[in-house]
Order: structure tokens, then sequence, then C-alpha cells
């Protein structure tokens, strides 16, 4: 997408929507095809999408409107069975709950989210993060569908097949809003526990046999039922006589109880089993180090690993052998078939531990890792986290990208229709044998969709109430984290936050991308467009509806060729551990840990820069990116700057590359990104200063202010297309790196665009609502550092010295803007005297960056020759389209 | 029943077993001393006297064996949660057939029975703590990976975590439950080091209460109807120090039980007794 022309990305938009509307055409079609399929009132559909999605639908029809005088609107076809020979349609059959099928065509690039929210649609659900789409490999191992990913991209080979699952056992399902969310988490367990995947006891199929025997065929009625209705259901793996008679001895005590009533007992008991939510994975142990209870050496011993709402469990056997809850675990990787956490240090531990596992195969790992991110941000955190946004990061970009249990929480209690009707279909996949009057069940899947009323309704903005009793074992330290993300959520109704975030973290798309949205969003045509499409976004994700999820950003949707290549070359290729650093996202406590953890990742950013001439988009890119979340890395970034001086020039070499395919990409602006990432350095030093030397630390410092005036210059002015580069040289004395000796900064900002704009004002709020989107951690941070204060607030916090003077001076050529900052303090008796420059070089490709760069250097250099660089820092944004592809 | 893990402490029945003369001498000891075998048979007759009388259990007395010097034990034999009852395979060769009995006095109480048929596990009651939400298991000299399988196996329903018995004779040698949610501990270091461990591998939070006296952790709770909380505890005359603490529990009906004559024999408060909770039945 980075390379994604303006009109390219227009014409997406209105591809979605031609694609939605084909999609019910082919719904219909298929209707029409096969009457078994249940879903098949064509007339539904508007009703059903009104009052699931309203938002969107509103969305997207202004989408149609905003880009309607485009040429690209011819290629709109409004009827089903026009326009079609482009895309190819594929059929999909999803398994549901009550063991009946729903089959829907889908255009074959649809992504995941398309196919989940029509499930959701046709299912009448709002509640709908807690669920999920499955789809069984090769090896016939369940892999959930990405929904930012398209379909065909994730299922290798085989008819398209998949099933609907909950994928998030709410651990209280008391507290989800609707009857019908409870009605589909009880199929769900019902299911788990006919397949034995939940086991429980005698006693307990007996009790929650008789509450779905409640729930699905009503009170007890010997006439009605006739007397053996009860072995026609399902209760268990092995159900015996004796089990249905005590089923249907309870059954008759329940008289009165309604379906939902029937519900909430069945989940008020299957809540309480162990197994309850605990998906399991086989492995072995690597090293003996596991369990506490192991007196022998466990190396090689078969375990199952469990990961559930609070924690990863480990199995051996039937029995629990340890158990590391989520804020015990500071980091979880896995690389090639092994699986690994590194665990807090215990009370009396001095140092962190990492325990391996090694999985049956790389798939099996990579599952395994990805659902522990997914359950961690679920259910840990208040907000997801954004995509891994290192500095030359390498490994895997996933993140999970739907709303945390909080905001679907908060989500759904903005639910505002009637509680729909939820016909209780008899469950055909629990029977033995279909009922005898099982005409009316056939059409069980016509989910009532009538209360389009409340639909439009909904759209009340309310500020957040967040709702604090998240989970059961919050720690002091989270709900503090909680807090500091509370002010985000309430000020979510002025700035697109949400949704924002949904875009970026949704798709994989590489980084550069998000940067070109979020600054492309104050001006020009294009991001008025966008602008509108947050805002959609942003009333879906409100409204507990479908959108907000899933962040169709137009912009992104073309990436994902780009992105998967880029992934798989990383992963199986370069560096196949793929780390997260578990909570930073929300847990502050986490986040100084994950600093001390730094070295590890610097090891890997080294790695990134051996590669950087055979990957220079790669690196550039990485190099752009800031983890928000990890200030370890954030200063490992600098490290490495440090170390980019010496492999300039391949980097140089790597950025002409990259630009050079950057060919008509729309035009961006870095300037909101760098000040950003200049702030999260600032806060992190605060967190941090005991390790970073003192020569970096006065530094960022420097950044800092730069970062005030950085933006006012880099502003995007009219498109053009460009790509980008930026660079922070930073120089130290020549003398030696000795802390308090003066020093120099220069900030390289390349830019490939005509003219610079300045216009210092509205850019610099912009960037202040960027840098809250990107660094959910340091929300209140990012958000105090104002340009009129932040130099002497961060002089004030990182350092004692004394600030002498502080001057910019702006120069400007035909094809470059020069910021210069120097600072002179005196900090312990000694002056220091920083120069930070930073460079913008615009322009097209037709501009030679390495040269202007290196020029630029170079007159740096000859302007303070007694000073030497101390950091380099280069930052180009890059945009290919997905026809060039990437390396 | 009215579901999982519902009334915790509920108990009305109590299955309880004579001492027989042959304990004085030959009963299994770690650590060497005179058992007074009058004075134990007073002792043991307090206690089930508490359960019954005071307490309005309904007592299964089950006769003693002379050749099972340990029979009075009756907790190592069997493990009752609901409506099953898991017949143990003790770890002590020489126990083995005090099951016999046990099982037949269960069967008639219609509970399920479960056996531990399994010649590669051992399982002593004493090693079970079973919290009302999950079983910790000890694996010491008694108990066996293999019988805390077959445990987890007889109670699907629950976590069963395993944890290490570095010192003592069984996991319950310095920890018992004292309430819903409620751990007494020991507080030497092998006991606060299960404790610890026990935290860790729960999903559940467990306040402890600290005793100074690793033995004195080990206590009986019930929750009765029109008593409330109960708590059987060990005597100050034996644990005064402990004592004192059991005294800050509020809203509890204390009973101090001697238990001077048995724990010789490694007999505490909880082996004497298995507790039954027959409304538990469907």
């Amino acid at each position: 997408m980075t390379s994604e022309s303006g009109a390219d990305s227009e014409a997406k938009q209105p591809r979605e929507n031609k694609e939605t509307e084909k999609e019910k055409g082919k719904a219909k079609a298929a209707a029409a095809a096969e009457p078994a399929s249940p879903q098949n009132q064509p007339e539904q559909f508007p009703a059903a999408a009104g009052h699931s999605t309203p938002a969107r639908k509103e969305q997207e029809q202004q989408e149609v409107d905003q880009v309607s005088h485009r040429s690209s609107i011819s290629r709109l076809s409004r009827s089903p069975l026009k326009g079609v020979k482009k895309t190819k349609i594929m059929e999909c059959k999803v398994a549901l709950l009550d063991g009946s099928d729903f089959t829907l065509n889908l255009e074959k690039r649809a992504r995941g989210h398309v196919l989940f929210d029509k499930i959701c649609e046709h299912l009448n659900l709002l509640e709908k993060d807690y669920f999920g789409i499955t789809c069984r490999d090769v090896e016939n191992q369940k892999n959930w569908i990405d929904p930012g990913k398209e379909l065909k991209k994730q299922i290798r080979t085989g008819p398209w097949n998949f099933a609907f699952n909950v994928k998030f056992y709410p651990p209280d399902p008391a507290q989800l809003t609707e009857d019908i969310t409870r009605y589909y988490l009880c199929l769900q367990l019902r299911d788990d526990v006919v397949s034995g995947r939940l086991p429980c006891s005698f006693a307990t199929h007996t009790v929650l046999g008789s509450y779905a025997v409640q729930s699905e065929l009503g009170d007890y009625d010997p006439e009605e039922l006739g007397s053996d209705y009860i072995s026609e259901l399902r209760f268990a793996p092995n159900q015996t006589k004796e089990l249905e008679e005590k089923v249907m001895e309870l059954h008759k005590t329940y008289k009165g109880m309604t379906p939902a009533e029937a519900e909430i007992h069945f989940l008020e008991n299957a809540k309480k089993l162990s197994m309850y939510g605990v998906d399991l994975h086989h492995a072995k142990l690597v090293g003996s180090c596991l369990a506490p209870s192991e007196g022998e050496d466990s190396e090689g011993v078969e375990i199952m690993l469990g990961v559930c709402s609070s924690g990863l469990l480990i199995y051996r056997d039937r029995l629990r052998i340890n158990r590391f809850a989520w804020p015990k675990i500071l980091k979880i990787s896995y690389k090639r078939n092994n699986f690994y956490i590194k665990i807090r240090p215990g009370e009396f531990e001095q140092f962190e531990s990492t325990i391996g596992f090694k999985l049956p195969n790389h798939r099996a790992a990579k599952r395994l890792w990805k659902v522990c991110v997914e359950h961690h941000t679920f259910f840990r955190l208040v907000s997801p986290e954004s995509q891994p946004k290192k500095f030359l990061s390498l490994g895997s970009k996933f993140r999970y990208s739907g709303r945390t249990q909080a905001q679907s929480r908060r989500a759904s209690s903005m639910i505002n229709r009637l509680a729909p009707l939820v016909e209780r279909s008899s469950s055909k996949r629990y029977n033995m044998s279909l009922s005898l009057d099982g005409a009316p069940i056939a059409e069980n899947h016509e989910t009532p969709m009538k209360d389009s009323a409340a639909a439009g309704a909904a759209k009340i903005l309310t500020k957040g109430d967040l709702i604090t009793t998240v989970t059961t074992e919050k720690k002091a330290e989270e709900e503090k984290a909680e807090q500091e993300d509370a002010p985000t959520d309430a000020a979510e109704t002025q700035e697109p936050t949400t949704p924002l975030r949904h875009d970026t973290k949704t798709k994989d798309e590489p980084p550069a991308s998000e940067e070109t949205k979020e600054e492309v969003e104050p001006k020009t045509t294009k991001a008025a467009e966008y602008l509108v499409k947050y805002v959609g976004d942003s009333v879906a994700t409100d409204l507990a509806s479908s959108s907000g999820l899933h962040g169709i950003s137009p912009s992104t949707t073309m990436d994902d060729d780009v992105f998967m290549d880029g992934t798989l070359r990383e992963v199986d290729e370069v560096a196949e551990r793929e780390e997260i650093k578990v909570s930073p996202g929300a847990v502050r406590q986490e986040v100084y840990q994950a600093i001390s953890d730094k070295k590890g990742t610097l090891i890997i950013l080294k790695e990134a820069d051996d590669k950087v001439d055979a990957e220079g988009k790669e690196t550039g890119a990485a190099g752009e990116e800031e983890e928000p979340a990890l200030r370890g890395e954030a200063e490992g970034g600098e490290n490495e700057a440090v170390m980019g001086v010496e492999i300039w020039s391949p980097k140089m070499e790597a950025n002409g590359v990259t630009q050079i395919k950057g060919t008509d990409s729309p035009k961006k602006a870095m300037a909101s990104w760098i000040s950003e990432v200049v702030k999260t350095e600032a806060t992190e030093v605060v967190g941090a200063s005991t390790k970073a030397s003192d020569a970096p630390q006065p530094g960022e410092e420097v950044q800092t202010e730069q970062s005030k005036s950085g933006p006012s210059q880099i502003t995007p002015p009219e498109s053009s297309t460009t790509s980008l580069a930026v660079s922070t040289l930073g120089w130290v004395p020549s003398s030696e790196k000795g802390p308090p000796e003066p020093e120099e900064k220069v900030v390289v900002a390349t830019e490939t665009e005509a003219a610079p704009a300045e216009s210092t004002g509205p850019t610099g709020c912009d960037v202040v609502e960027v840098g809250t989107k990107e660094v959910p951690v340091v929300h209140t941070e990012t958000k105090t550092i104002t340009y009129e204060s932040a130099e002497v607030e961060t002089n004030g916090d990182v350092d004692p010295g004394v600030l002498l003077s502080a001057q910019t001076i702006t120069s400007e050529t035909t094809s470059t803007t020069t910021t210069t900052h120097i600072t002179k303090t005196v900090k312990g008796g000694i002056s220091e005297t920083r120069i930070e420059k930073r460079i913008v070089i615009t322009g097209d490709t037709d501009i030679d960056h390495d040269q202007a760069l290196a020029q630029a250097i170079k007159e740096a250099k000859e302007q303070h020759p007694d000073m030497s660089v101390t950091k380099v820092v280069v930052h180009k944004e890059t945009e290919i389209t997905p026809e060039e592809g990437e390396d | 029943m009215a579901g999982l893990m519902s009334g915790f402490g509920h108990y009305t029945h109590a299955v309880v077993r004579g001492i027989p003369a042959s304990l004085a001498k030959e009963a299994l000891r770690s650590c060497q001393a005179e058992v007074d075998l009058a004075e134990a048979r007073r002792e043991h007759e307090e206690y089930v006297e508490v359960l019954g009388t005071r307490l309005g259990l309904e007592v299964v007395e089950l006769p003693a064996d002379e050749s099972l010097p340990d029979c009075v034990f009756v907790e190592d034999a069997a493990v009752v949660c609901g409506d099953t009852a898991l017949i143990t395979r003790p770890g002590a060769e020489s126990r083995r057939r005090e099951t016999e009995t046990m099982k037949s006095a269960l069967k008639e109480l219609n509970l399920n029975i479960v056996e531990m048929t399994d010649e590669k596990a051992t399982l002593d009651g004493g090693d079970v703590l079973f919290t009302g939400r999950e079983f910790f298991v000890g694996l010491s000299k008694r108990t066996n990976q293999r019988g805390a399988e077959i445990l987890a196996d007889a109670f699907k329903d629950y976590a069963v975590s395993t944890v290490p018995v570095l010192e003592g004779l069984h996991l319950k040698s310095f920890c018992s439950m004292g309430g819903p949610g409620l751990i007494v501990i020991g507080s030497s270091e092998p006991a606060q080091k299960a404790l610890k461990i026990m935290q860790q591998m729960s999903d559940h939070r467990y306040d402890k209460l600290t005793v100074p006296d690793d033995l004195a952790a080990n206590c009986i709770y019930m929750n009765l109807p029109n008593k409330g909380h109960v708590l059987l505890h060990p005597t100050a005359e034996q644990y005064p120090e402990s004592a004192k603490v059991f005294e800050k529990l509020k809203d509890y009906m204390l009973i101090p039980v001697c238990n001077m004559q048995k724990v010789k024999v490694d007999g505490a408060l909880t082996c004497c007794s298995v507790l039954i909770n027959k409304k538990a039945n469907i």
C-alpha cells in the first residue's frame, strides 16, 4: 500500500463496496441454488446489514459519494451479474455452532473480516469479539482466520470450509450483554463438552445436560416430548442411559425456566470447569527447569500448553505442573519448532528465566505464539498494541487486531437494541437423530432480523465508561495503566483514535503507510476521504458493529501481498525468531522491564543491520518504525543509529534503491512521525535514564526540542508523489564520546518532495494526536509534551543541567530544508553544546537522495569541524505498489 | 447437586475408624516416640464425639483391624469430593488393605466409587488438599505422579496441580483449608515454599493464615447449618503460639481438639476422618 497511488487507493473503496454488493448478490444466487442453505431470504439481507452495521453502511455510502466523480467509479458495477469477470468467486461453507452449515459466496480476494461479518450478520450477533473463524490446515489443525488478511492466503489447499467458533471464552459469561451471545457461547461449550475438549464429571455432565435440554426444548412435557426425547441429544462423550435419566430428572425440575435463564445456569457451571476456555497445544519440554513439582529431568517430557484468559498453563497428562500468569511473562517468542517464554524473576530470583518448549513443527509453534499474543491482548490489555514498530524490526508484525475484552464490553454496553429473538435451533450436531417434527428446525437459521430500528439510533458516541472490573486478578499496576488509558478513551470522541489504531494494527501493512494516512489527514483531497473513513469507522466501533474490528482502510487493503512476502521472508530466512514483549501496551511496570531487556533486542537489531544492503527497503522501513511500547528498543534504536554511521554507505544505497521504487506513491510528510519518535524517546529516558550513557541522553533532549519545529517544516503540502528518507545524525565532539563534553546532533530528514510547506500551528496539533494514537502506553506523556513547553520540561526531567540557550535556524534550498538546533547547557560545571540538524530532503525520484544526504552530512561536518557524529538515524518512507513487490 | 463447587465445607457424614492396639508399637512413624494407647483412644473418642454429637454429623465408625496398625488414619484411604469417592492406593505397602473396608463403607453411602488399580500409582489422601475450587496433590514419599493423574481423572471438573512435598510426611502435614479460599499454612520454609507454588499454580486467590507450627496448620474446616464456620484445630496445650492465631478467626466456632498421642505416629486432625456431603448426591 505504501506504493499505492492516490488513484488506486480511491479506486479501492468503491471496489470494496462493489464487493459487498456483489456478495449480496452472490449470496442470493447461492440461496437460489441451494434451498438447503438456511439464510436464503434475500430480502433479509438489507435488514440484517442495516441493523448490525449501520454505521458502516452509511460510511460506505459516503465513500461512494466521495468518489463518485472519479472515473474509477465506473468499475463499480452494482449489478451482481455484471462486472464479475475480474473477480473470482469462491463458495465458502461455514460450520456454525448449532451444527448447521452456512454457505455463502465471496470474492476470492476477500479478507477474513468480510466472511466474519457476514456470518455475524447471519447469526444476528453483535458481541462478536469473542468469536472467530477457524479453518483446518493440511494437518487438520485448527487455525484462526486473520480478519485482516485475505482468505485465500490463509487457505493453502482444499475447499473453503470454515467453522465459526468461540475464540475468547469470557471468564464471566454473565457479563455478556446479550442473551444471543450467551446462546452461541453455550452451543460452543456443548460441543466442547461432547467432544471431550472440556472434561467434566458425571455430575457436571448431568447438570450441564439438563440446562441444555431446558434451553433447547423448554419445559419438561412428556406428552409433547415423548419419553425418549433425551437420548436424541448429546451431553457427554460417552453418554450412558444413566446419564440420560439423571438429566431428565433434573430437567423435570426446571419448569418455567426460560431458555436464556437455562443458558445462564449452564454457563455458570461451565465457567468453573478447570478446562473452560483453555486452548491446548501439544509440546515437549526443552531443558528441565519447568515444573516446580518435578524432581526428575523433564527434558523431552510430553506436555500440553494451555492458553487461557489468565495465562499459560502447563499440563502433564491431566495434571497441571505449572502456570504462568500473563503478568509473570515478560516475553513470548518462537523460533522454528520452539516456543519460548521469558519469565519475570520471582521474589527471590535475580534473573528472568526463559523456558523453551518444542512444538511438533514450525506451524504449531507459530500458531501457539499467535494464540498467546491474542489472548494476552484480549484479556489483559485495555486496547490492542500497535503493530511492532521497532527500529529495524524483524519478525512477525502480527498483533491481535480486534477489540480487547475491555473495549468489547464498553462497546456492548452501548448496544441499543431490543433483545433479538433467539431462535434456538435444535442442535443438529448433538442430536443422534433429527427430531421428527424437525420441519421448522431447518429454517432455524433465518435469524430474525427485525430490529433495524435500533440500528441507526445507536449512533451515540458516548464517552467511555471504562469497565474497570475487567479481570478478576488485575494487578494494581494494570489498574493504573488502565487509568492512564482512561483519559484517552474519554477523548475518543474528539479524535478518531480507535479506528486509526485499528487500521494500523489490523493490516499487515508496511509501516510507512501508516504515517501516510495520518499525515494526509489534515489536507488534500485524499486526506479528506481518509478522514471520512476514520470517522465512519469510529462510529462503527462505538456501535459495536462490524467494521471497527477490521479497520478497512482503503490504503491498506492492497498491501497484503507485500506484507505477506515480507513475513515469509523474515520468518523463513532471516530471523526465524519472532518476539513480542508481553504487556507493554498497558502495564508500565512491564514496560520498564522491557527496557532492561533490550540486550536481546539489540542483537537482533544488529542482525538487521547486517542485512541492510540486501534489503534496503526492509531496513529503511523498519528504521522508521518505532515500537512505542518498547522503550528499550527505542533506545536500542539509538545505539543502532550510532552503528549506522559505520554502515552508512550501504544504507544509503539501500535508500536509493527503494526510493526509486516508490515512484508514484502519494506524497507524504514524515514530520509528525518524527516528532512522535522523538517524544517517545524523551519519555523513555525518564524511565531508563540509568541505562543510557550520558552522551546520548542529552541528545535526546535536543531531539525533543527538535521535534518542535520539525513538523512545521515537513508539513505536507499538496499532493505529489514521493518517497522519503529521514536521517538523524548524531555528532559527538571528536575528542571522544565523553559524556559531559560538547556534542552536536544533526538530524537529517530526507523527503522527496518539491516544496515543503511550512505551517507550524495546525500541524503541531496533528502531531500531538498522532503521538497519542501511536503510543498507547505513554498516552499521558505524549500528551503533556506540548510544543511550547517541551524544551523546558524535557530538560527538567532528563537532566538537571541548566539550559543556557537554545536556538533554531531554518534554511532552505530547492530540495532540502535544514533545521539546526543548537542548545547549550551547563551540567555539573561543564558546558555542553549540542547541535542537531534535521535535513528534510524532498523531491521526486529523480533526485538522488543518497547524494543529497551525503552532501548534507558533509556540509554539517564542514560547518562543525570540531564535533563528531554521535548519531545517525535514517528515516525513510518508501511506498511500494503491490505490482512492484518487494525484494 | 446444585452445581460445581457449591457449599465448600458442607458435610453430612464422617467415616472414622477405631484404633487398633497395634498402633502403639507398629504404626509407621517418622520419629521414634512412645504412644500411650489408652490416651490415644481417649483422644480419638473425643474427636469422634465432636464430629457426631457436637457437630451433628452422621458418623460411620469402622472397626479397627489389628493387622492394620495405621487404620485409624482413614483419610489416606479415600478421597471424597461431591458424589465421587476415589479409593486410593496408599504409598505404604503395609497400609494398602486399609482401603477395603473403606470402599465398602463408601459404597454403602451410595458414592460413585473410583478405584486406583494401577500398580504404579500411589496416593495418600493426606497429600490431597481440596480447596473447594481445585485440588493440590503433594508429591511425597507416599504419593506419586501417577496417583495424582488418576485423581485428576476421577475429578475431572477440577484443576489438579502437583506440589512437591520436600519435608514432612504429607502435603497436609503443614497445611489445610481454614475456610473458603483460606489456606492455613505452617511457617517453616518448606511449607511457605509449597504455598508459593500453590499460589502460582492457581487461577484463584487464596488468603493464608500462617501459624508458627507446621503441624498446627492441619485443621478441619466445616460449614454447617446453624453453626456456620467451624474449625477444629489443635489445642493451646499442644501448640500455644498457633492457638493464638486461630483465636483471631472471627465468626468461627473454634473447637480445640487434642491430638497429642496420634501426632506421634504422624496423625493429624484431618487424618482421622473422611468427610462426606451426602446431599451432594443427585
